[in-house]
C-alpha cells in the first residue's frame, strides 16, 4: 500500500522525530513567510518562525529524556535555546527600528520598495 | 721632561694646527668677519703658533738635551780649520776585493766590507776611534697610525725628528708667519669685489668678480700643512703623500687668478711637469719596497727613544738608513743580498757569479732606487730638465712665490736628497751633482736677460737650487742642507721686496721702474741686504759675512775639492765658479734697473710709495735673519751649521769610491777645507767681477746695455728665449702628444663610436620588435584578457544582486534546499 514518508510517526510514542517534524513544519513555514510577504513586519515574524523552529530542534536534541540518555545532563539545548531567544529579542529591536526609519522615509513598510541597493 | 715623548708632541702640534685653521677656514672662511677678513688672522695665528711650538721645541727641548758642539768642519769657517784640513791623509786607497775578503773578521780594523768606501781617514783627531766613519744621528721616530700592513711590509703614518726636522721646521714656519702677515697687507684688493685689469670679456670689460681673501689664506694653511708633513714624515710613502699635497696646493695657489689663462696654464703647467717627477720617485720607491721591504728611515723605538732590539742583541726593525749601512759595514753603503738577488733581475746586468759582478748588481738597483727617488726632487726643485715650470708658476700672487716656490716647497725636493742621503750611492750623487751643475748655469744666464723683476728671482732660485744640488752631489752635505736653510731666508726677503715693488708700480716689468730707491727706502735697502746675502758678500780670509757668504763658499770649496780628486770632472768645478760671477751679475741688475738711476716711467714712478707697515715688517725681519742666520749665537757654539751637523746622515761623512765607475771617488768632507783659501778667493773674486760688470752697466752707464744686446743678438735672443726649452718641450712632447691624442680622438669618433652606436641601434631595434610582437600581444594581452574576465564576472554578478529583500531570502532558501538535498543524498549515497 501507499505509505507516505513520514506516516510510521503515528504508530510510535513521542521521540526526538516528532519534535523534528514540527520544527521543520515551523521553519518552513517562517521561511515562506519571510519569502512571500511584503510587509516588513509580516517578514520579522517569518523571521521568529524560522528562529523558534530551529529551537525547538535544539530542545528534542538536548533532553535527555526524548532521546534515552541518562548519562549527560542533557542541559546543552535548552541553554542555547535560551541563547537564540535572547538574541532573537535583540535582533528583532534592531530590526524594527530599521523597519520604523523605514517607515519615515517611504511612508511605508513594504520591502518590495526598498530596491535602491540593486546592482 | 723626557725629549722623547716632548719633542713629537709639540712638533706634531705645530704641524697640525695649520690643518684646523684650514677646516676652520674652509668651512666659515666666508662669513669670517666683513669679506672674510679674519681668515687671515686665524691662518696667521695658527702658523704664528706653530712657529712658537717650532722655537720651543729647538731651544727648549732639543739644544738643552743635545748640546752643539763646536764641530770644525762646519761651515762656518775659522782660521784653525786650515790646519786640521792639512792633517788629512788620503792614503788608503785600496782594492774592493781585498776589503771583500778581511770583511770576515769584523772588528776595529778600518778595512771593513766596504764595496764604496776605500778611503779611510785614520788621522781625524775627533773622530771617533773605533770607527773611520760616522754613527747615526740622535733621533726619535715612532708611529702615529698605520694606514695597510701586507705581511710584513707596512704603510704608517710615523714620524722622523732629528735636528734637521726640527731646524726646518723654524725654517718653514719662520718664514711661512712672515709671508702670512706680508700677505694679510698684499691681498687687501681681494677685501672688497675685485676688477681683474689682466683679463678681458669677450664684451670688452675687464672681469669683476667677488674678492677670495678668505681662500688664499685657506690654501696657505693647506700648504703649511703640507710642507711641514714632508718635514716631519718617517718613512717614504707619507714623504710623498705629502709630497703630492704640497704639489696640489701649489697648483691651487698658482692658479689662484684662475680667470687668467697664464695663469690657468701655468698651474696646469707646474702640475704635470712634477708628475713626470713623481714617476720615476715611484720607480725608486718600488725598487726599495721590493727590495728591502720598508720605507722608514729610522730604526723603530720604543718610548723613552731608545732602540728596539730583539733578544740575541740584533735590531728589531731596522730602517733603510740601518739596513744598507749597517754597523758591521761600519756605516758604508753595501748592497743587502736580496738588492743584489733583485739587481741581477736587470736586463744589463751580467750575473756570471762572480763577487764583483753581485756587488755590481746591488749597485746598479740601488742606483736605479736613487736617481728614481732623485726624479721626484727634480721635479719638485726644478732641476734641470724639468725646470720649466717654476719662472711660469710666478703668476700666482707673490706672497705665493715668496713662500712656497722659494723658500720651502722648491726647497722640500733638496731636503729630500738630504734626508735620503745615505741610500744615494757615489754614481747617483755624480747625477745629482750634473744635474745641479747643468740647473744652476742653465738657470743663472737666462736671469741675465729677463726683465720682469720676478722671473729674475724665479730663475735665480731654480740656480740657487741647483746649487744646493750641486754641493749635495759633491758630498757636501752639510753645505748643501746650509745653503737651504740661509737661502730661504733671503730668497723670500727678495721675493717679498719684489711683490712690495709690483705693489708700489703695478708691473712686473723692470724696464718700467728705476729711482724707485727714493719713494721705498725699507724696500730698497732691505732688498739690497737680500742682493749681498745671495751673492755671499763676505770678507774672505777673515771668515765674516753675510749668511749667503758661509754657504756658497763651502759649497765651491766642495766643488774644487771633488775636482782635484776628479779630474774630469772639472766642469762641476767651473759651473757653480762662473755661476757665482753670472748671480752676482743679475741680482744687481735686477737692484739697479729696480732702485737706482732715473725713473724710466715717470708716471708710474709718481704714484709709487711705501708699502704698509704689515709688508715692510716681515721685510726687515727676515732681513735681520738673512744677514745672521749663518752666524752663532755669540759666545756660544749654537748656530744653524752646527745645528745640523748633528744630523749628518748616518756614514757619509767618509770619502767612497764608485764601483760601477772605478774612477769616482766622493771625497771626504773634511778635505774640503783644504780649499777654503782658493775657494774662498774664487767666490769673491767672481762675484766681485759680477758685481763690477753689473755695476759698470747699469749704475754708472759707461757701457750701454742696448749696445750690448746688439752685438751679442743672437746670445741674447737665445737667452731671451730661455734656450729655448718651452719650445723644444712644445715640439718634443706637447705637439706628439697632441697629434697621438688627435688620432686617438678620431679613432675614438670613428671606430669605437661608430661601434657602440651601431649596438645601441641595434639593440634599440631588437627592443622595437620584442615590444610589438611579444610585450604587447602577449603579456599585454594576458594581463587584459585577465582584467576583462573579472569585469565580466563582475557584470554578470551583479545582476544577482537585485534590492529585493525577498528574492535574497528565496535564495537562501533555495540554497539551504540544495545544501540539504545535497547531504541527504550524500549520506544515503554513502550509507548504502
Amino acid at each position: 500500500m501507499l505509505q507516505l514518508p513520514l506516516a510510521h510517526l503515528l504508530n510510535e510514542p513521542i521521540g526526538v522525530a516528532h519534535f523534528m517534524v514540527v520544527g521543520a513544519v515551523m521553519f518552513v513555514c517562517g521561511a515562506l513567510c519571510m519569502a512571500t510577504k511584503r510587509n516588513a513586519l509580516g517578514v520579522l515574524m517569518g523571521i521568529e518562525l524560522v528562529l523558534n523552529g530551529a529551537n525547538i530542534n535544539f530542545i528534542a536534541f538536548g533532553s535527555k529524556y526524548l532521546r534515552n540518555d541518562a548519562n549527560t545532563l542533557g542541559l546543552d539545548g535548552q541553554l542555547i535555546a535560551l541563547f537564540v531567544i535572547v538574541l532573537a529579542a535583540a535582533e528583532a529591536a534592531v530590526a524594527l527600528a530599521i523597519v520604523l526609519n523605514f517607515y519615515n522615509n517611504h511612508d511605508s513598510v513594504d520591502v518590495d520598495r526598498a530596491k535602491q541597493l540593486q546592482g | 721632561m723626557d725629549p722623547a715623548s716632548l719633542l713629537p708632541s709639540l712638533l706634531t702640534a705645530a704641524w697640525l694646527i695649520p690643518l684646523a685653521s684650514f677646516v676652520v677656514i674652509v668651512f666659515f672662511g666666508k662669513h669670517m668677519g666683513p669679506h672674510g677678513k679674519l681668515a687671515g688672522h686665524v691662518a696667521t695665528l695658527s702658523i704664528g703658533t706653530s712657529c712658537l711650538l717650532s722655537m720651543i721645541a729647538l731651544f727648549g727641548v732639543w739644544l738643552p738635551s743635545h748640546p752643539v758642539e763646536a764641530v770644525s768642519h762646519g761651515a762656518s769657517h775659522g782660521t784653525e780649520h786650515h790646519e786640521e784640513g792639512d792633517a788629512h791623509q788620503n792614503d788608503h786607497e785600496a782594492d774592493p776585493h781585498e776589503h771583500e775578503k778581511e770583511a770576515a773578521s769584523v772588528g776595529s780594523s778600518p778595512y771593513q766590507l766596504a764595496s764604496y768606501a776605500l778611503v779611510a781617514e785614520d788621522s781625524h783627531e775627533e773622530d771617533h776611534s773605533a770607527h773611520s766613519n760616522n754613527d747615526p744621528p740622535p733621533y726619535y721616530t715612532g708611529e702615529y697610525y698605520t694606514l695597510a700592513s701586507f705581511g710584513s711590509l707596512k704603510l704608517v703614518l710615523s714620524y722622523y725628528i732629528d735636528t734637521l726636522t726640527v731646524v726646518m721646521f723654524c725654517m718653514v714656519t719662520l718664514i711661512a708667519t712672515c709671508v702670512h702677515v706680508y700677505a694679510m697687507g698684499y691681498m687687501h684688493d681681494e677685501l672688497h669685489d675685485f676688477t681683474d685689469h689682466e683679463v678681458t670679456l669677450s664684451n670688452g670689460a675687464h672681469l669683476k668678480r667677488p674678492g677670495r681673501y678668505w681662500r688664499f689664506f685657506q690654501y696657505l694653511s693647506l700648504f703649511c700643512f703640507s710642507m711641514l708633513g714632508i718635514v716631519i714624515a718617517g718613512n717614504l710613502a707619507m714623504v710623498f703623500v705629502f709630497w703630492e699635497l704640497v704639489g696640489i696646493c701649489s697648483y691651487f695657489l698658482i692658479g689662484f687668478y684662475i680667470e687668467r689663462h697664464s695663469a690657468s696654464t701655468a698651474a696646469n703647467k707646474a702640475f704635470i711637469v712634477n708628475r713626470v717627477g713623481d714617476f720615476g720617485m715611484l720607480i725608486g720607491m718600488m725598487a726599495l719596497w721590493a727590495s728591502v721591504g720598508t720605507f722608514a728611515f729610522g730604526d723603530m723605538q720604543d718610548e723613552s727613544g731608545k732602540t728596539l732590539v730583539t733578544e740575541s742583541g740584533e735590531i728589531a726593525d731596522p730602517g733603510l738608513f740601518t739596513q744598507l749601512r749597517t754597523a758591521e759595514n761600519d756605516h758604508h753603503l753595501v748592497p743587502t743580498e736580496q738588492i743584489v738577488k733583485d739587481g741581477e733581475r736587470l736586463a744589463w746586468v751580467e750575473a756570471d757569479g762572480s763577487s764583483e759582478s753581485d756587488s755590481k748588481a746591488g749597485s746598479w738597483l740601488l742606483l736605479i732606487a736613487g736617481v728614481g727617488v732623485f726624479c721626484g726632487c727634480i721635479g719638485k726643485s726644478a732641476q734641470f730638465p724639468l725646470h720649466v715650470w717654476l719662472p711660469d708658476a710666478m703668476e700666482g700672487p707673490t706672497p705665493v712665490s715668496a713662500l712656497v716656490h722659494s723658500a720651502t716647497m722648491v726647497a722640500a725636493g733638496v731636503y729630500l736628497t738630504g734626508r735620503f742621503y745615505p741610500v744615494f750611492t757615489p754614481e747617483a750623487l755624480l747625477v745629482i751633482a750634473y744635474v745641479g751643475a747643468i740647473t744652476l748655469f742653465i738657470a743663472a744666464t737666462i736671469a741675465i736677460t729677463a726683465t720682469d723683476i720676478k722671473r729674475v728671482l724665479a730663475y735665480s732660485t731654480v740656480s740657487q737650487l741647483g746649487y744646493m744640488m750641486l754641493s749635495l752631489g759633491l758630498g757636501g752635505w752639510m753645505a748643501g742642507m746650509f745653503h737651504l736653510i740661509t737661502h730661504a731666508f733671503f730668497k723670500g726677503l727678495l721675493f717679498m721686496g719684489s711683490g712690495s715693488v709690483i705693489h708700489a708700480v703695478h708691473t712686473n716689468d723692470m724696464t718700467e721702474m728705476g729711482g724707485l730707491r727714493k719713494k721705498m727706502p725699507i724696500t730698497a735697502y732691505t732688498m739690497l741686504i737680500g742682493c749681498l746675502a745671495i751673492i755671499g758678500a763676505g770678507v774672505p780670509l777673515v771668515g765674516m759675512g753675510l749668511s749667503g757668504y758661509y754657504s756658497k763658499d763651502s759649497i765651491i770649496e766642495h766643488a774644487w775639492s771633488f775636482a782635484d780628486k776628479n779630474p774630469v770632472h772639472i766642469v762641476l768645478l767651473i759651473a757653480p765658479v762662473l755661476g757665482a760671477m753670472i748671480t752676482a751679475f743679475y741680482m744687481f741688475r735686477l737692484w739697479y734697473m729696480t732702485f737706482a738711476g732715473e725713473p724710466r716711467n715717470k708716471q708710474r714712478y709718481d704714484h709709487a710709495h711705501e708699502s704698509p707697515s704689515t709688508m715692510t715688517t716681515p721685510l726687515i725681519i727676515l732681513a735681520v735673519f738673512a744677514v745672521a742666520v749663518g752666524w752663532n749665537i755669540p759666545s756660544t757654539d749654537v748656530g744653524v751649521s752646527n745645528m745640523l751637523q748633528q744630523a749628518r746622515p748616518v756614514g757619509t761623512l767618509a770619502a767612497s769610491q764608485g764601483v760601477l765607475l772605478e774612477n769616482l771617488t766622493i771625497p771626504s768632507e773634511h778635505d774640503a777645507h783644504n780649499y777654503y783659501i782658493p775657494a774662498g778667493l774664487a767666490a769673491f773674486g767672481t762675484a766681485a767681477a759680477g758685481l763690477l760688470l753689473a755695476t759698470i752697466i747699469y749704475l754708472w752707464n759707461l757701457l750701454n746695455p742696448s749696445e750690448i744686446k746688439q752685438s751679442f743678438r743672437p746670445i741674447h735672443s737665445f737667452l731671451w728665449n730661455k734656450w729655448w726649452f718651452d719650445e723644444l718641450y712644445w715640439a718634443i712632447f706637447v705637439v706628439p702628444t697632441m697629434m697621438i691624442a688627435k688620432l686617438a680622438s678620431s679613432f675614438d669618433r670613428g671606430v669605437i663610436d661608430t661601434f657602440l652606436h651601431g649596438t645601441a641601434a641595434t639593440a634599440k631595434g631588437g627592443a622595437r620588435v620584442v615590444d610589438a610582437v611579444f610585450d604587447r600581444t602577449v603579456v599585454d594581452g594576458s594581463v587584459n584578457a585577465f582584467a576583462r574576465g573579472t569585469w565580466d564576472f563582475g557584470l554578470m554578478l551583479k545582476k544577482l544582486q537585485t534590492g529585493s529583500l525577498r528574492q535574497y531570502i528565496l535564495f537562501i532558501v533555495v540554497g539551504a534546499l540544495v545544501l540539504f538535498v545535497s547531504a541527504f543524498f550524500t549520506i544515503v549515497i554513502a550509507g548504502s
